[in-house]
């Protein structure tokens, strides 16, 4: 009864240890995000920001077909970056729960964690490195006399999802690790006792029970890579454009920050009603963890 | 077959798989010290000679030094920024229950899953708007942002693996909250502590987009290598300061698994590994 007059002595204690992260939270990154909304409805003026509202922004980005394109080849490249990126990684993470034994398994993950902690942009010029057309692979064919002209690598999608899928990897492997290992391993045990095959346990228990994980990693694979602004510059040759590098030259190059602004909360809604139709679309899956 | 050599040889197979993939994962790695101690100014095989050359360059290259010192600067404030944001983050979310907690630390941990151009642009947006000159501070504030849900993470596992008696006991015997948090509870989570600072240390090192966007002029590690990449005469430089990065993370890595580990063991807890 006295509980429900006021807030609680604990719920006190809780508000006041959240203060200072949620404040700069909100100092640094809500009220910010809410000022490109703001800002996504204002007029262009020449170095400034005139404070009127006009849709017009947003019916500038909408109707240009070069936005369109980019727009469309950001999602597709980040889809398949993805997909890529989730089934190479789901045998990794397979692998570590169900055949590594418990003492290595912290060494597994170290190793497969060590070259995400590396140089991200290195890392990224290095595979510009390796797919050059006098690069790593290309000469490797040539000496072998295997061909006789270098492959195109560089400049292709392809190639811009390879290095996204090598960047993100334990992005993925990771949530389907933790995932896998919380199955119970007497369910597997039931399923070879009733009779199921290896392969039909696996596809009737393993995996159901996995599927939050496979989903965690892939809306944590597929927002970032969507921003991604290093490798379509550098892999891409600058030709193929993702949203973050038009972002980029809207707000930096051309100085129109309502024009950048339309464009980061149009990708940031994409992303968002992406992420919720393929949340809606694995409902059945999440409703087996409760 | 029977069940369990069919087992064994699927396990071969997943093995034999799991180590193809870390060689997709150490490909491009192994390639940077193999290019910084060859002595040909193009990036491409054959191989022409042992130098260390570049190394040399490196260490004299003023541009690079000032860009060192400044990432440095950059990523021990926001190490210990978001860590002692983190530390009161983590310890509300795991000790009390009090409304609104859900929304409060998905607000706190949504840079996880910002594009991290979002988060750059918006706040480029802010500070011009407000007249504040970019400097190395803004990317302070920016990269404090980024880091404090990493650190979170860990802190998290750090105090959820506390038990309360202990904090309870201290009081019994007469400490006050001050007293039982430093006493008590806070030699308990130095580990996650260190490890915190270590991982958010590295992820600033290495960011760019933010620096990127809200430096200014001045340059950070990333921004100066990102810079360089246009030339084809700066790159044997950047792969031997590649090199040097990839070394220095490897190491700062291994102290703060180091301490990590060292934190579940003395909480008494089961390793189930990673950091993420």
């Amino acid at each position: 009864m006295m509980r429900r007059a006021g807030i609680s002595s604990e719920a006190r204690q809780g508000l006041t240890m959240i203060a200072p992260p949620f404040g700069y939270a909100l100092l640094l990154l809500a009220a910010p995000l809410a000022t490109i909304v703001a800002y996504s409805f204002f007029k262009d003026g020449y170095l400034t920001v005139i404070r009127e509202f006009t849709l017009e922004n947003y019916r500038a980005v909408w109707a240009d077909p070069i936005f369109h394109r980019i727009m469309v080849r950001s999602l597709v490249v980040s889809a398949l970056v993805t997909l890529v990126t989730v089934v190479l990684a789901f045998p990794v993470a397979y692998f570590l729960s169900f055949v590594v034994s418990p003492q290595r398994k912290s060494l597994w993950l170290f190793l497969i964690t060590i070259p995400f902690w590396t140089s991200y942009l290195v890392r990224v010029f290095l595979w510009k490195v390796i797919m050059a057309p006098n690069g790593v692979i290309n000469s490797a064919f040539l000496e072998t006399g295997l061909i006789d002209s270098p492959f195109r690598m560089l400049n292709t999608v392809s190639a811009i999802v390879a290095t996204l899928a090598h960047a993100y990897a334990p992005f993925a492997i990771l949530p389907i690790f933790v995932a896998l290992e919380k199955i119970d391993r007497s369910l597997l045990e039931a399923g070879r006792d009733l009779g199921e095959t290896r392969l039909m346990t696996f596809w009737r228990v393993t995996l159901p029970l996995a599927m939050p994980g496979v989903i965690a990693a892939v809306l944590i694979v597929f927002i970032p890579t969507i921003g991604d602004y290093v490798t379509p510059t550098l892999i891409g040759g600058g030709k193929i454009p993702m949203i973050a590098n038009m972002i980029q030259s809207q707000m930096l190059d051309q100085d129109n920050r309502p024009m950048g602004s339309a464009l980061a909360v149009t990708a940031m809604l994409l992303v968002a009603i992406c992420a919720l139709v393929f949340l809606l679309l694995n409902r059945r899956f999440l409703r087996v963890r409760q | 077959m029977n069940g369990q050599t069919e087992g064994r040889a699927q396990g071969r197979g997943l093995r034999a798989y799991a180590i193809l993939y870390l060689l997709f994962l150490y490909a491009p790695i192994v390639l940077l010290p193999i290019f910084a101690f060859n002595s040909g100014t193009i990036i491409a095989f054959p191989l022409k000679g042992f130098t260390t050359e570049w190394f040399a360059q490196m260490a004299g290259n003023a541009t690079l030094r000032r860009a060192l010192g400044n990432s440095l600067t950059i990523a021990v404030s926001s190490a210990v920024f978001a860590t002692c944001l983190g530390i009161f983050a983590a310890r509300a979310s795991t000790r009390f229950r009090f409304p609104g907690k859900g929304a409060a630390m998905g607000l706190i941990m949504l840079p996880l899953v910002l594009p991290e151009i979002i988060i750059s642009v918006s706040l480029l947006v802010v500070l011009l708007g407000m007249g504040i000159k970019l400097s190395i501070l803004t990317v302070i504030l920016g990269h404090t942002l980024i880091c404090m849900p990493y650190a979170i993470t860990v802190l998290s596992t750090a105090f959820s693996s506390l038990d309360p008696a202990l904090e309870e006991a201290a009081y019994d015997l007469g400490e006050t909250k001050w007293g039982a948090f430093r006493l008590v509870i806070l030699p308990l989570v130095m580990p996650g502590i260190i490890s915190a600072l270590l991982i958010s240390f590295t992820i600033s090192l290495d960011e760019f987009i933010i620096a990127f966007f809200l430096a200014g002029n001045e340059p950070t590690l990333p921004t100066y290598i990102f810079s360089q990449l246009r030339f084809p005469k700066a790159i044997p430089m950047i792969m031997a300061l590649g090199t040097v990065l990839v070394a220095l993370s490897i190491v700062l890595l291994a102290i703060a698994e180091y301490f990590r580990r060292r934190g579940i063991a003395r909480a008494g807890l089961k390793d189930t590994g990673g950091f993420l």
